[in-house]
């Protein structure tokens, strides 16, 4: 009787789905386990928009030595992320301070970077291009160049914005590969399909252990949400959960000083904390300048987690068996070593068993999409 | 302490100078004094309740509250010219307790003071704790303000004296929020004696500062939200134009106007309590509260704890609250009405919903 008024629900969502769609509508089908997704009103989806999004995604030419496109550091191949890398690598192989979080789900965000400090994925594909470390450019300029003057992009922006070229602006870049990334919907793993879908057989015994310790005595659930009719495992707030921070203890409140001191603005924030590693670790506290957020990093999505390795805002967290470990300690890599002052209010030790940590780690591993599913 | 006198003249100048103070902690507003050399803040911590498991353990989540708060008044910019911690440093007032918060409060890059709170008390009736922190109840002077501690917790001494077999059991006792078996806190008549001849030497346009743990106002005797001789000892600086009573005890923020004195409690880092109008059964005489806390979830620990800093811009002490998962609140003595109020919520319609922000 259960599976059948399920099995009713999941099909009165997808007519409502269907039935909400506007004609020719290039709106993505929501897979198993999400929910429904909104757009922008300021950008609706087009097929035609998505698919210069595309293109833009993976022009290498929008950097300063004409190698790095976004894809570089968000490849399909691996999830939308640069997995094994620690932290990503722009021109020149320059290195940042921060992993490189994938595309995938973040229509569902509701703030972007590690910090939050952009408020919508077009914002967020503003900052990339410019810094110093990513893809190098001065200024958009040499992006409008390209595009106002290649005659496939003169002729696919005036066919999504109407536009003649000396009218593209970087507006219209930004909206078209935010655009593209909100087409990067993944949901329907193992996961989805035992806990949403009614197979009961999707999980194996140990995965199902896993989850029990996922929503009960691990405490994950609390910021990596799971609901009712569907999971973005993600809370999209900030918590200092003992990474990073750690490192620069002793210095913190003179780094803190420093920094509101410098009264830097929020387009040199975003060059400091991906050049500057001790800044860096300030996390969301160098956007808000708020003591509540010292350390602080937002909640990650653990869709296909297994396929992004390594983990954490700095990449310092070799595998999922290691980030486990490091919660189980209650907000440090090396049992008992000193966990930072600012530590958020949720980590605490959580005395689990090795094979509560290893039921755990095999439950992480169920939240792979079968488009990431390893081979 | 070199201090140089300020007029009222003074400070009147200072309001017209006052702005809001601003939410966030790093970027104080400085206190508006006339002459700017004399402008101060401080911080106030209170009731972290550091609680001994055995040996070297203690409870996890009271240490982590207070930590956080320390490390976070040492970040404040300007620097708070002193701290107070306003009592219920340990839970059972025993030594490995009051040793380990003190350790605590010894990372505090300023000078602080300390006030008696009943988990402090009565174990030893304060001897200890005495050794660490100096006596019960003093007053100083500071920029022109003078500020005063008061040991407010104490009670009865058939109570404190003959009631119960053992010292243990008698901060068991006083320890319950709700237990009948605690009796009502005073100030007593011997220290109230002392705050007389204190305040003889004070001239009454001189702001007044009083810090106790319990209120010096009755709010609910059930949960010892109370002080017995409160009407006495407001009697005693009645004749002040300005002052401002600072109380821990009751984990939540509270204002109120009694006649010239300012109410204002401040937060506990250790855990919320909620308003007793959810407990009392009876018809009471609480105080309206108008601004809700939000409501705590317990996942986050720190979410409803707190600590605060504060200026004294208009005469009046103004609080700042650093609040956890939370909006920042400010709570500052309005001259229009005469009374404290939340700058920012105090209307119904800039009113949070308690269970909207998480």
């Amino acid at each position: 009787m259960k599976r059948f008024n399920f099995c009713l629900i999941i099909a009165a969502g997808w007519i409502c789905l269907f039935s909400s769609m506007p004609a020719g509508s290039a709106e993505t089908q929501v897979p198993l386990g999400l929910p429904e997704l909104t757009y922008p009103e300021a950008n609706p989806q087009t097929q035609a928009k998505i698919a210069l999004g595309d293109k833009l995604f993976h022009d290498q030419r929008f950097s300063s030595t004409g190698d790095v496109s976004c894809a570089t550091c968000h490849d399909a191949g691996k999830a939308f992320t640069d997995a094994p890398l620690k932290v990503s690598e722009g021109i020149h192989k320059l290195t940042g301070t921060r992993n490189a979080p994938t595309i995938v789900n973040s229509a569902y965000f509701t703030t972007f970077f590690w910090d939050g400090r952009s408020p919508d994925l077009e914002d967020q594909a503003l900052h990339p291009f410019t810094n110093p470390v990513e893809m190098g450019l001065k200024t958009h300029q040499p992006i409008l160049d390209i595009v106002r003057t290649d005659s496939q992009y003169k002729k696919a922006f005036k066919n999504v914005f109407g536009k003649n070229a000396a009218s593209i602006t970087i507006k219209d870049v930004v909206q078209a590969i935010a655009s593209f990334e909100r087409t990067k919907i993944s949901g329907n793993s193992p996961f989805d399909r035992w806990r949403y879908g009614g197979d009961a057989d999707a999980l194996t015994p140990r995965q199902k252990r896993g989850f029990d310790v996922f929503v009960n005595q691990g405490r994950c659930v609390s910021c990596h949400v799971i609901e009712e009719t569907q999971a973005l495992f993600t809370d999209n707030r900030f918590h200092n959960v003992g990474v990073g921070i750690n490192d620069i203890q002793m210095v913190v409140s003179r780094l803190a000083n420093e920094f509101l001191k410098a009264k830097i603005t929020m387009s040199e924030v975003d060059i400091r904390v991906l050049t500057d590693q001790r800044t860096s670790e300030l996390g969301r506290f160098a956007v808000t300048r708020k003591f509540d957020d010292m350390g602080s990093f937002k909640t990650s999505t653990l869709r296909n987690i297994a396929a992004t390795a390594p983990y954490m805002h700095d990449g310092s967290l070799k595998t999922l068996r290691d980030v486990v470990k490091h919660y189980n300690n209650g907000g440090v890599t090396i049992k008992d070593d000193p966990v930072n002052d600012f530590l958020s209010g949720g980590i605490r030790p959580l005395n689990l068993t090795d094979r509560q940590i290893d039921d755990l780690t095999a439950f992480l591993e169920s939240l792979t999409s079968p488009e990431f599913a390893v081979k | 302490m070199k201090s140089r006198p300020i007029t009222r003249r003074s400070f009147l100048k200072g309001m017209g100078a006052a702005t809001v103070a601003a939410t966030l902690p790093m970027s104080l507003v400085e206190v508006a004094f006339a002459d700017s050399s004399e402008n101060f803040t401080f911080a106030y911590i209170s009731d972290s309740h550091i609680q001994h498991i055995k040996g070297s353990k203690f409870v996890r989540n009271w240490d982590r509250g207070l930590i956080r708060s320390v490390a976070e008044t040492n970040m404040l910019r300007p620097k708070p010219d002193f701290v107070v911690f306003g009592g219920d440093l340990a839970q059972l007032g025993t030594k490995p307790e009051l040793d380990h918060g003190a350790e605590m409060l010894s990372k505090l890059n300023y000078k602080y003071y300390c006030v008696m709170g009943e988990h402090d008390y009565y174990l030893d009736l304060g001897e200890y704790w005495s050794t660490l922190f100096g006596p019960h109840y003093y007053s100083w002077d500071h920029k022109g303000v003078h500020f005063i501690i008061l040991n407010s917790i104490l009670t009865h001494d058939h109570w404190t004296y003959d009631r119960w077999p053992t010292a243990k059991q008698r901060m068991n006792e006083m320890a319950g929020l709700d237990n009948p078996n605690g009796s009502p806190f005073m100030v007593g008549a011997k220290q109230r004696q002392w705050l007389k001849k204190d305040l003889a030497k004070i001239e009454k346009e001189t702001p007044v500062v009083v810090f106790s743990h319990s209120p010096i106002q009755k709010i609910y005797k059930g949960w010892n939200f109370w002080t017995d001789d409160a009407e006495e000892v407001q009697a005693l600086l009645r004749p002040f134009d300005a002052v401002t009573v600072v109380y821990g005890h009751v984990h939540q923020i509270q204002y109120n106007q009694i006649g010239n004195i300012s109410f204002n409690a401040v937060m506990a880092t250790a855990w919320p309590w909620p308003y007793p109008q959810s407990y009392s059964q009876a018809a009471t005489y609480l105080p309206k509260l108008t601004v809700p806390m939000n409501r705590a979830d317990p996942f986050f620990e720190r979410d409803a704890t707190g600590w605060q800093f504060m200026d004294i811009k208009t005469g009046r002490v103004d609080l700042n609250y650093n609040l956890y998962s939370n909006a920042n609140r400010t709570v500052a003595y309005n001259p229009k009405t005469g009374r404290p109020e939340d700058v920012s919520y105090q209307s119904p319609d800039k009113r949070i919903s308690p269970q909207t922000h998480y």
